[in-house]
């Protein structure tokens, strides 16, 4: 297991230098260096002298790849990207283009980020677990049929008609939580609760019809028909047999999910106005800091690859027939 | 047995979510306080204010800082010498930190004075000598905590030692010294810093003697300490030319030519003074990696300082301890009076102790929370403006009947700002001097009817532009005798834009009849840039700009590209027609005209002449009016001026921007004035009332909660008989 992983981590390095390399060309083919320093200058009374400055002072006077004018090895080391991208192999992501320290920001921002996320991620498991098993336990009947058609409904309604109207409907009309805004410690729970219980909500449709796709491939299986055979209730059936074996799918989805969580839930964070992760990476895009997009990207990247590495591993703690090859 | 196993637990775990539901509902209900505050109820009757910022502040150095997110900020902690006061219009500077205006000393090529209104020409030199107030003190700041031994504490920090600071507030000592001339002219030096990369270097280094080869000197010295592995260098230790120390309260700024505009900037937070130990503070590398630094911790000697600095979730002024006083102002406009805006006439500043500001990205959750009394005051979206406003048939804006029974007020100001529709005086077509293009650009300007789109687009804030100088700013002539008569005329003592007719006249007179180009053959289409900006209304904006221009029987083709793109074709010229908008830097028509001066064309200077407009006559009275002072003479060149550039029609003159601000009614009136940063200090509340009317407009609604938890057990009931009778089935079907 242990080479198994060393492999994979292995693997890791070329994609995240590729990566690193489409974000570095994507970012520098929409933004050229003077345009970083003119947006961080404003635009009021710029000289090309404080452009040249501000380039000099963080490092975008360089070359973007490629130096003639000095030799050997530094011709590609003395370029934009080669001191810009080895800092992070060594997770110092540096500065942000406005002074900030991102490493710290990151350590910061990520706190409220999995406040949202994780009881989101949990209470939306359950929900759609049991709704699911719901609707696989009657399955054809008008429970299943009206169960289905509102997980349909659900799907087809935008993310963004949830948090509107959650936060007219709870916060302004009924006035039970604050609209939107964040806190910190305990007393973040008011600002967590509204956004968590839309989280959940908006994502009952799809994650309930996956389940209960699950559910139902699960319910034809051999296993499923020779426990039926035993004189096994129909609800023991799917409560104890059927619900440990549609785990493993479940599991591994969620695995696959959780290094995610840091992330943030982009529209989420903006509506709430909750200073997650989410937010931050767009406001840099916005602000055109080149120096946290391109941390975010590389963190991204980072945690989708632990993502993958530890869903491979889930694979083979819920099913033993799985073994690292 | 399967029964028992199954349904026990379920109706179990229901049972259990509605005791914790209760519960929940329970521990909220308790207490008088409405449940949705969003802010901590412990200060539901304290003497703070709550308000909003909806961008993150880039940096709060007041060396750097020139955003007006940012400046809502650094204009209450930083103090100038200088400020505008706060209820005389048109804007009038006064003293703040100095003791009073300074008043420049010309100086020719060989030193000797010059009268006061010498000719630029004559004017080698400009001597501003500054005295300002003494006992001022900095705000409370590690930087400047002593020992006992009279050392700093906190000036030789190991990397390691400064690494366990996250904030500023873990800092245990903190101390505080008198502003003295020396920090004035150490935040002057610091303009010139490599690190300090100040917007305004360039600006400076045309004016402040020796500055640009004071930045050589810092760039080298910076490397020098770079190469020895210093962090901090003293730029006490880097004479300055022009910026000098004459004593403890005075000191001196030389100035290359004549530059009467000057004496705004120093009412600007880039001349804030600064203490040498901050900077020595802030530059041990420990403390930068945990983002304490000038950009979000500042040190100030003004009425509030920051002490809680999170610029990605909320900031909070408070009340300076060391503050040095200043009183309410005692005169103020006729009518001011009559307002109650002269009720504190005297009385020492600031009145509110703590502000609270919030990060709120989307306009519609801070519009509710202004509704629901949780924020102080608001501006108004494109969303909310229906909800809110009334427009009368004169286009007199009212508040609306919900907002009236809040009593809520409404303040509107105009705000020194243009928003123009600019030509590019290179292009071939809309461009030059001739007649032809001239007359094209005046019938364009006649279809462009901006009334029109301020009603559609601004649902009515703003107010379309007679010419390049906004109202409060001086110059600026309203009403019958400034209106431009090239695009306007007098009907019945009312102004109307001339009709169409006249327009195609024109554009038939340009030598375009029907708009038709005559060495195509065919309609003339005429190309316009602007930035993509995402903004569902710009299409439509896109639609009504043709739908102008069709009335001409002009095409327009729009080319939409991002910002940086666009401002690279404003520099290579490649562009015929865009929109573009300056905000006033200070009060004097000099900071407008110098939009059109030839010399600062956009093309051939990089300068902020972005329609690289050139006529020399206007250039020459522009050197004229830019030394005069205000008085009938300026106001004549500057009619003159305005009359040139009206008939050259370099740019549709678009619309100065109207701000509608609405209060509530526990807000003691304000004046709001735009061109000023350092207001927060004149705001007052009464924190009893707002309690009371939160409490009021915030009762919770429960019963909707039980309702749903009602409707829940009801649906779960027919899905608990159901599985019952499908346990019972089989149970007997296996007993059968």
């Amino acid at each position: 297991m242990l080479a198994y992983l060393f492999r994979r981590i292995l693997y890791a390095i070329p994609i995240l230098i590729g990566v690193n390399l489409i974000t570095f060309a994507l970012f520098f083919m929409v933004n050229t260096p003077n345009d970083m320093a003119r947006a961080h200058l404003g635009n009021k009374h710029v000289t090309q002298v404080a452009i040249n400055r501000w380039k000099a002072q963080h490092g975008y006077d360089k070359p973007l790849f490629y130096n003639a004018k000095v030799n050997g090895l530094q011709k590609f080391t003395d370029t934009l990207f080669f001191q810009k991208s080895i800092k992070l192999f060594s997770f110092d992501f540096g500065v942000s283009d406005s002074g900030r320290d991102i490493g710290h920001d990151i350590s910061q921002r990520m706190w409220p980020s999995l406040a949202l996320a994780i009881p989101t991620l949990i209470i939306g498991i359950l929900v759609n677990i049991t709704f699911a098993m719901m609707m696989a336990f009657f399955r054809a009947s008008y429970l299943d049929v009206s169960g289905v058609i509102l997980c349909v409904t659900m799907i087809s309604i935008s993310a963004l008609f949830y948090i509107i109207g959650g936060q007219y409907l709870v916060g302004k009309s009924l006035k039970l939580v604050p609209i939107s805004g964040y806190d910190t410690g305990i007393h973040a729970w008011k600002f967590v609760i509204l956004p968590v219980i839309i989280g959940v909500i908006s994502g009952i449709g799809s994650g309930s019809r996956w389940y209960r796709t699950i559910f139902l491939e699960e319910l034809h299986k051999d296993y499923v028909r020779t426990a039926r055979a035993k004189g096994l209730s129909e609800g023991k059936v799917l409560f104890k047999h059927v619900l440990k074996n549609a785990m493993i799918p479940i599991l591994t989805g969620i695995v696959v999910v959780l290094p995610m969580l840091f992330l943030g839930s982009l529209i989420m964070e903006s509506f709430f106005g909750i200073p997650g992760l989410g937010s931050y990476t767009i406001d840099a895009i916005q602000q055109q800091d080149f120096a946290i997009v391109r941390s975010m990207v590389f963190l991204g990247t980072i945690l989708y690859i632990i993502g993958l590495i530890l869903t491979d591993v889930s694979y083979t703690l819920v099913d033993p027939r799985v073994r690292f090859a | 047995m399967v029964k028992d196993n199954l349904q026990i637990p379920l109706i179990k775990y229901l049972l259990n979510s509605l005791l914790l539901l209760s519960l929940i509902v329970g521990l909220t209900a308790c207490g008088d306080q409405p449940v949705n505050n969003p802010h901590r109820s412990k200060d539901a009757k304290a003497n703070v204010r709550y308000g909003v910022f909806t961008e993150r502040p880039k940096t709060l150095d007041p060396a750097r800082s020139y955003s007006a997110n940012e400046a809502i900020f650094t204009g209450q902690i930083y103090e100038p010498p200088l400020q505008y006061h706060y209820l005389k219009r048109p804007y009038q500077l006064v003293p703040l930190t100095a003791e009073t205006i300074p008043v420049p000393i010309y100086l020719d090529k060989n030193g000797h004075a010059l009268p006061e209104n010498a000719p630029a020409k004559e004017v080698a030199y400009s001597v501003y000598n500054i005295a300002i107030k003494s006992g001022m003190y900095y705000q409370p700041h590690p930087a400047l905590a002593k020992d006992k031994q009279g050392q700093y504490r906190y000036l030789h920090l190991t990397q390691q030692q400064a690494g366990k600071y996250n904030t500023l507030s873990q800092f245990k000592h903190t101390g505080t010294r008198e502003v003295t001339a020396k920090d004035y002219v150490y935040e002057i030096k610091r303009l010139a810093s490599p690190k300090t990369q100040s917007p305004i270097a360039g600006l400076m280094s045309h004016y402040i003697l020796g500055f640009t080869a004071y930045m050589k000197t810092l760039d080298k010295a910076f490397k020098e300490a770079k190469q020895h592995g210093k962090h901090f260098v003293n730029l006490c230790n880097y004479p300055l030319a022009g910026a000098k120390v004459i004593d403890k309260y005075h000191y001196q700024i030389v100035l290359k030519g004549k530059y009467p505009q000057f004496i705004y900037w120093l009412a600007m937070p880039f001349f804030a003074p600064i203490p040498w130990q901050a900077d020595a503070f802030y530059s041990q590398p420990g403390l930068a990696k945990n983002n304490i630094s000038f950009d979000w911790y500042p040190i100030g000697s003004g009425p509030y300082m920051l002490t809680v600095n999170n610029p990605n979730s909320k900031m909070v002024l408070e009340e300076n301890p060391n503050f040095h006083g200043e009183k309410y102002p005692t005169e103020g406009m006729p009518g001011d009076k009559a307002k109650g805006l002269l009720v504190d006439a005297g009385k020492q500043l600031p009145f509110v102790k703590r502000y609270v500001f919030t990060l709120e990205k989307e306009s519609l959750p801070m519009w509710n929370k202004f509704l629901q009394g949780y924020y102080d005051q608001s501006g108004i979206s494109s969303d909310s403006f229906d909800q809110a406003i009334q427009v009368d048939s004169k286009g007199n804006p009212h508040l609306t009947a919900e907002m009236k029974a809040k009593h809520i007020r409404l303040l509107t100001t105009v705000e020194p700002s243009l928003f123009y529709f600019g030509f590019n005086m290179l292009d071939p077509v809309v461009g030059g001097k001739s007649e032809r293009a001239r007359k094209l650009r005046q019938a364009i300007s006649i279809a462009l009817d901006y009334e029109e789109f301020i009603s559609i687009f601004l649902n009515g804030r703003g107010v379309a532009a007679q010419g390049p100088l906004p109202p409060g700013i001086f110059g600026h002539q309203s009403g019958k005798s400034g209106y431009n008569k090239d695009i306007y005329r007098l009907r019945n003592g009312r102004l109307e834009r001339r009709s169409i007719r006249e327009a195609r006249k024109l554009l038939a007179e340009a030598g375009y009849r029907h708009g038709i180009n005559p060495k195509t053959g065919k309609p003339l289409v005429l190309h316009y840039d602007a930035v993509v900006s995402g903004d569902p209304a710009q299409k439509a904006q896109f639609s009504w700009l043709r739908k102008q221009l069709n009335k001409l029987g002009i095409q327009l083709d729009i080319r939409t590209s991002q910002y940086n793109q666009f401002q690279q074709k404003l520099r290579l010229g490649n562009t015929q027609m865009f929109m573009f908008g300056w905000n006033a830097d200070y009060p004097d028509p000099e900071n407008f005209m110098f939009l059109l001066y030839g010399p600062n064309s956009k093309v051939k200077k990089g300068g902020e002449n972005s329609t690289n407009y050139s006529n020399k006559e206007f250039d020459e009275l522009f050197l004229q009016m830019k030394d005069l002072p205000n008085g009938p003479e300026r106001l004549a060149v500057i009619k003159k001026m305005v009359t040139i550039v009206r008939h050259d029609a370099p740019a549709v003159w678009g619309f100065y921007p109207k701000q509608f601000v609405l209060t509530h009614e526990w807000n003691r009136i304000s004046k709001p004035l735009s061109i000023g940063t350092n207001t927060l200090k004149y705001a007052r509340l009464n924190p009893n009332q707002r309690a009371q009317k939160r409490n009021l407009w915030n009762k919770p609604l429960w019963w909707p909660l039980w309702a749903l938890a009602i409707i829940i057990v009801f649906l779960i009931i027919p899905v608990l008989v159901n599985y019952w009778r499908r346990e019972h089935k089989t149970k007997k079907h296996i007993t059968k």
